[in-house]
C-alpha cells in the first residue's frame, strides 16, 4: 500500500477494485465501513456481488477480466470533461503524451460498456465521482492481478491516480491489500528470483558485489526463476531439486495434476511445514517446522508496518525453528551462518537494506514501524511518494485491453473465477483443522446464476461436474446472484475439490508470470 | 479546545468529546457497563452518571458533551447511592453463579457488585430463565446474563456492517437475539463477544479452558490475511485457549473469524512432530541428525552433478521476515542460485 490502514477512514471516495475486501480482507472492511459512516463514498467494482456492495455508492459489474477497458473508460470521461490534476501531471508525472491520450480515445463509455457489460452511465458516474474528489484511495487485490493482462491492469489503476493525482498525499494513493501475513515481508526479504533483500537488482553488477561482499561468497549473475516457472521446469527435468518452506503448491498452484507430475519427477523434493500437506506427501523428505505461536521474529503486513511476533508455546514433538532448520542445513552445505538470537539476523537485514536501518525490535515494541524508517530517530513511512517518485516522476503507460487468453466457447460456455471465501484460508492446510471453522464451511461449492441453473436443470445443493480443459471436478451447487449470469464461482481452499485442477498454468502474465486464475473457461453439467 | 472543571481540576479538552471520555483522559474513574469509545454512546445502563452543576438531575457522562466552563462532580454520597442502587437491580436479575462462569475475575458486573460490597440484595422478583439454545459452532448465548448494554448490537451492525442481532420485545421480556430469535448465523467474527461486560457472550471453544487469572497473554500478530491485526494470545499449560485483541492496535482491537476463533491448528495433534524420510514410498521417522545428512548430501551430489540453477526453494509468506531473509540467503549464497520465490502469485 502506498498508503496506511488508518488513513482509510479519512478517504473521501474509496475505490474498490478486484477486491473481496469483506471476505479476504475483513479488518480492512472495517474501516472502509467507518469511511462510509463519516461521509465518504464507495465504488465497487467487481464482476460478482460481493459483500462489499452492500456499502457501495456504486457499483460497477463488469466481466471479468475487462478491467482495462473500464479503466480506460473512465480515464476518458476523466480527460473529456476536464477532471484531471493538471498541476500535478506537469510536475511530477511523465509519459502524459500524444500517444498515451489518443489511447484513450477509443474508450468512450459506450465502448467501454459494451466490453465490460457495465451501463455507461455508472462508467461516467463512478469517474466523475473517483475525479471529483480530493481524498481518493484506489483499494485492489487478486481480482487485478490474477490474469494474463495482471500487470497491465496495475498500469492502469497507476495511470488512474497519476491522472488525479491520487498519490504522494494522505488518504488517497494505490494500495494493494496483500493476501497473506508475511507477503510483504517475503518479498522485501527477497524471496523473489530477481531481486536481492531490498528489491535490490540481481543484475546490477554493483548491488551483486556488495551482497558478496556481505555475505563473503560469490553469487550467481542469472536471475532465477519464478514459482510458476519451477514448475514446468521440473516437469521438463531441467529443475531436479526443490526446498519448499511452508507452502502447498499442489493445492494453490493452477493446474494441480501437472503440479503433481511435475513435482513427482523430482530426484529430491524435500518439504518444510507444519502439517502433512498434499505436496509434503509427495516429499522425500519432509521437515517439522514452526508455526507462528512458536517463534520470535517480525511479520510486514499491507501497510508496509513490520511488527513484533512472539513465542506463546512450544512446538511439538521435536519439530524445529524453521530458521534453525534453514542455519544447519546451510553449514552442512558448507555455508557457516551465525546468528545467536533472531534479533541478529533483523539487524542484518537493516545493514543491507536502509528502508529498515532504523529499526530495531526495541523500537518496534510499541505497535510496529512502517517502512522505510532509514534512521534510529525516524518515525516510519506513513504514507509513499510525499514531494515525489523513487524513480524521479510518476511514469503514464499507455495500456489497451487485451481480451482474456481463455474465453469461453461452445464447449466450455462459463467464464470460472477462484478466490476465497470469509472462513477459509488458503489451501486450508490451518483452518480445515479448526473443528468449528470446517463445521461452519465444510465444503467445496460453485456459486451458479439462478438464470444459468435454470437453463441446465441444477438445483440449490445438488452436485455439479465443473470441467475445464485441464481436468473436471465434483462440488455443491450454491444458485445465487452473487456471479453474473454466464461466470461461476469456486473457492480454491477445499483439497478434494480443488479448483486449481480446472485453473491454466500456462495462461501466465507475460511480466509477472502470475497465473490467470479469475478467468478460465469451463463447463457445467449435473453430477 | 474546551475547557472544564472535573472534581476541581480544570481540564482541557478538544470539543465534541463527552464528559465520560474526558474522565478517561484525564484518569478519573467512571463506572460504565455499556460504553466503549469505539462505538456510539448508548445511555444504557446509568452507571456514569455526574452531577454538572447548573443541571438539577445527574446526567450520564457517556451522552453528555464537554462544554466551556462547565463544571463537574464525578462521585459524591449521592451519586454513589445511584450506582450501587444500579448495579443492585442489574443483579436482582443475573444469576449468582460466579463460582462457575467463564467470565469470573474479567467480568465487569462482577467488579461492579464487589466495588459495591453487594452481599445481599434488597430487590427481587421474576427472574429471565437460562436457555442456551445455540447449535452454531461458535458463540454460546447465556441471555439469563445479558444485562441488555447493547454494545453487541452496535458492534454488530455499526463496525461489522452486519446487524445480525438486535434489541426484541419490550419491558421484562426485552432481550437481544437474531430475527425471530433463531440461532446466530452471520459473520461469526465475534466482535460481539468481545465487547460483552458480562459472561452471556462467550466464544465456545474457549469454555472450560481456564480462567483470566490463570492465562499467560502473548501480544504477537494474527498468521492469516496480510491486515497485520494485531492478537493476544491467551495461553494456559503450553495451549492457546483464547484469542483477543486490544483496541489500542491498528485493528482497534477487532478481529474476524479466523483471526479470532481460527487458532486450534496450533494444538492440533496432526502437527508434524519429527523429521520424516522416505524409503519404499513410505515415511519413516528420523532423526534430525540423518535427516540434515541426507537433504545436505543430496542437495550437495544434485548441485555438483547438475550445477546450483538445477536446485529451486520456495520460501512461505506465512514465515517471519528473518526466516525469509535466511531462506534466500541460504538458497544464493549457500546453493548458489537465484532460484527462490514465494506464493505471492498465488
Amino acid at each position: 500500500m502506498t498508503n496506511s490502514l488508518a488513513e482509510i477512514e479519512n478517504n473521501d471516495v474509496l475505490f474498490v477494485i478486484g477486491s473481496n475486501t469483506k471476505e479476504s480482507h475483513p479488518i480492512i472492511a472495517l474501516r472502509m465501513i467507518k469511511a462510509k459512516r463519516k461521509g465518504a463514498k464507495i465504488i465497487v467494482a467487481d464482476p460478482r456481488r460481493v459483500p462489499m456492495v452492500r456499502f457501495a455508492d456504486i457499483w460497477i459489474q463488469h466481466r471479468p477480466g475487462t478491467d482495462v477497458a473500464l479503466l480506460n473508460g473512465m480515464m476518458h470521461v476523466i480527460l473529456k470533461e476536464g477532471l484531471f490534476k493538471k498541476d500535478f501531471i506537469e510536475s511530477m508525472t511523465e509519459g502524459f503524451d500524444e500517444e498515451f491520450r489518443k489511447n484513450l480515445e477509443e474508450y468512450t463509455p459506450e465502448n467501454a460498456a459494451k466490453i465490460t457489460g457495465a451501463p455507461k452511465e455508472k462508467i461516467i458516474e463512478a469517474a466523475r465521482l473517483y475525479a471529483g474528489s480530493d481524498r481518493a484511495g484506489i483499494y485492489y487485490t487478486m481480482g487485478i492481478t490474477q490474469h494474463a493482462h495482471g500487470t497491465e491492469n496495475v498500469f492502469s489503476i497507476a495511470n488512474l491516480a497519476l491522472l488525479t493525482g491520487n498519490l504522494g498525499k494522505e488518504a488517497a494513493g494505490v494500495n494493494p491489500l496483500r493476501g497473506q501475513n508475511n507477503v510483504q515481508g517475503s518479498t522485501d526479504m527477497g524471496c523473489i528470483p530477481n531481486m536481492y533483500p531490498g528489491y535490490q537488482r540481481v543484475a546490477i553488477a554493483a548491488i551483486r558485489e556488495k551482497f558478496e561482499a556481505l555475505w563473503k561468497v560469490k553469487l550467481s549473475e542469472k536471475e532465477g526463476m519464478t514459482a510458476t516457472e519451477m514448475i514446468p521446469a521440473a516437469e521438463k527435468g531441467s529443475l531436479k531439486a526443490l526446498y519448499i518452506m511452508g507452502e502447498n503448491p499442489v493445492v494453490s498452484d493452477p493446474d494441480c495434476t501437472h503440479t503433481i507430475k511435475a513435482l513427482k519427477k523430482l530426484e529430491l523434493l524435500v518439504v518444510q511445514d507444519i502439517f502433512m500437506t498434499e505436496t509434503a506427501e509427495l516429499a522425500h523428505v519432509v521437515l517439522p517446522g514452526s508455526s507462528f505461536a512458536e517463534k520470535v521474529g517480525t511479520f510486514t503486513n499491507s501497510e508496509r508496518r513490520v511488527q513484533r511476533v512472539r513465542r506463546a508455546v512450544n512446538s511439538p514433538g521435536i519439530a524445529m525453528k524453521d530458521s534453525l532448520i534453514i542455519i544447519e542445513l546451510s553449514k552442512r552445505m558448507g555455508y557457516e551462518m551465525n546468528y545467536p538470537h533472531t534479533v541478529e539476523i533483523f539487524r542484518e537485514i537493516g545493514q543491507v537494506w536502509p528502508a529498515l536501518a532504523g529499526m530495531s525490535y526495541a523500537r518496534l515494541d510499541d505497535g510496529g514501524l512502517q517502512w522505510p524508517c532509514p534512521t534510529p530517530d525516524h518515525p516510519g513511512t506513513q504514507y509513499l511518494f510525499k514531494g515525489g517518485f523513487p524513480r524521479g516522476k510518476g511514469r503514464f503507460t499507455t495500456v489497451m485491453f487485451k481480451p482474456s487468453a481463455e474465453q469461453p466457447d461452445q464447449e466450455y460456455p462459463f467464464i470460472l473465477t477462484t478466490g476465497r471465501q470469509l472462513f477459509q484460508y488458503h489451501t486450508g492446510s490451518m483452518t480445515r483443522r479448526v473443528k468449528p471453522i470446517d463445521a461452519i464451511s465444510p465444503e467445496a461449492y460453485v456459486e451458479i446464476h439462478p438464470e444459468d441453473a435454470g437453463a441446465l436443470a441444477i438445483e440449490g445443493g445438488s452436485r455439479v461436474k465443473v470441467s475445464s480443459r485441464r481436468g473436471s471436478i465434483t462440488v455443491k451447487a450454491v444458485v445465487t446472484k452473487r456471479p453474473a449470469k454466464g461466470m461461476v464461482f469456486i473457492p480454491f481452499h477445499f483439497k478434494e475439490a480443488a479448483a486449481n485442477v480446472l485453473t491454466s498454468s500456462t495462461t501466465l502474465d507475460p511480466i509477472a508470470k502470475i497465473p490467470s486464475f479469475k478467468v478460465s473457461a469451463v463447463r457445467l453439467e449435473k453430477a | 479546545m474546551v475547557r472544564f472543571t472535573l472534581d476541581d481540576q480544570e481540564i482541557v479538552v478538544p470539543e465534541g468529546i463527552t464528559v465520560l471520555e474526558a474522565a478517561r483522559r484525564s484518569g478519573i474513574f467512571i463506572p460504565t457497563l455499556c460504553d466503549d469509545s469505539r462505538l456510539e454512546p448508548f445511555g444504557g445502563c446509568r452507571l456514569c452518571v455526574v452531577q454538572v452543576q447548573g443541571i438539577p438531575r445527574l446526567v450520564t457522562a457517556c451522552t453528555t458533551p464537554v462544554a466551556e466552563g462547565m463544571r463537574v462532580q464525578s462521585t459524591n454520597e449521592e451519586i454513589e447511592r445511584r450506582r450501587r442502587t444500579i448495579v443492585e437491580l442489574i443483579l436482582s436479575d443475573h444469576p449468582n453463579d460466579c463460582m462457575v462462569c467463564e467470565k469470573a475475575g474479567d467480568c465487569n458486573l462482577q467488579e461492579l457488585a464487589y466495588f459495591y460490597d453487594l452481599r445481599t440484595n434488597r430487590f427481587y422478583g421474576q427472574r429471565s430463565q437460562r436457555l442456551v439454545k445455540d447449535q452454531n459452532p461458535f458463540i454460546e448465548r447465556d441471555m439469563e446474563k445479558c444485562i441488555l448494554c447493547g454494545k453487541c448490537v452496535r458492534a454488530c451492525y455499526d463496525i461489522q456492517g452486519v446487524g445480525a442481532i438486535d434489541f426484541t420485545s419490550r419491558g421484562f421480556t426485552a432481550k437481544i437475539a437474531p430475527p425471530f430469535e433463531k440461532d446466530l448465523d452471520c459473520e461469526f467474527c465475534g466482535q460481539c463477544v468481545s465487547v460483552c461486560p458480562t459472561g452471556a457472550l462467550m466464544s465456545k471453544q474457549s469454555l472450560g479452558k481456564g480462567r483470566q487469572k490463570d492465562v499467560q497473554e502473548v501480544d504477537t500478530i494474527c498468521p492469516y490475511c496480510g491486515c497485520g491485526c494485531n492478537l493476544t494470545l491467551h495461553v494456559s499449560r503450553n495451549e492457546v485457549v483464547r484469542v483477543t485483541s486490544r483496541p489500542d492496535t491498528i485493528n482497534e482491537g477487532w478481529l474476524c473469524v479466523k483471526g479470532r476463533f481460527g487458532y486450534s491448528f496450533i494444538n492440533s495433534p496432526d502437527r508434524l512432530k519429527t523429521p520424516l524420510i522416505k524409503k519404499d514410498g513410505k515415511f519413516a521417522e528420523a532423526t534430525w541428525e540423518e535427516t540434515f545428512d541426507y537433504v545436505a548430501t543430496r542437495l550437495g551430489a544434485i548441485k555438483s552433478k547438475h550445477g546450483p540453477d538445477a536446485i529451486g526453494g520456495l520460501s512461505s509468506a506465512r514465515c517471519s521476515n528473518e526466516e525469509n531473509y535466511l531462506f534466500q540467503k541460504f538458497m544464493r549464497a549457500a546453493i548458489g542460485t537465484n532460484n527462490v520465490d514465494h506464493c505471492a502469485r498465488l
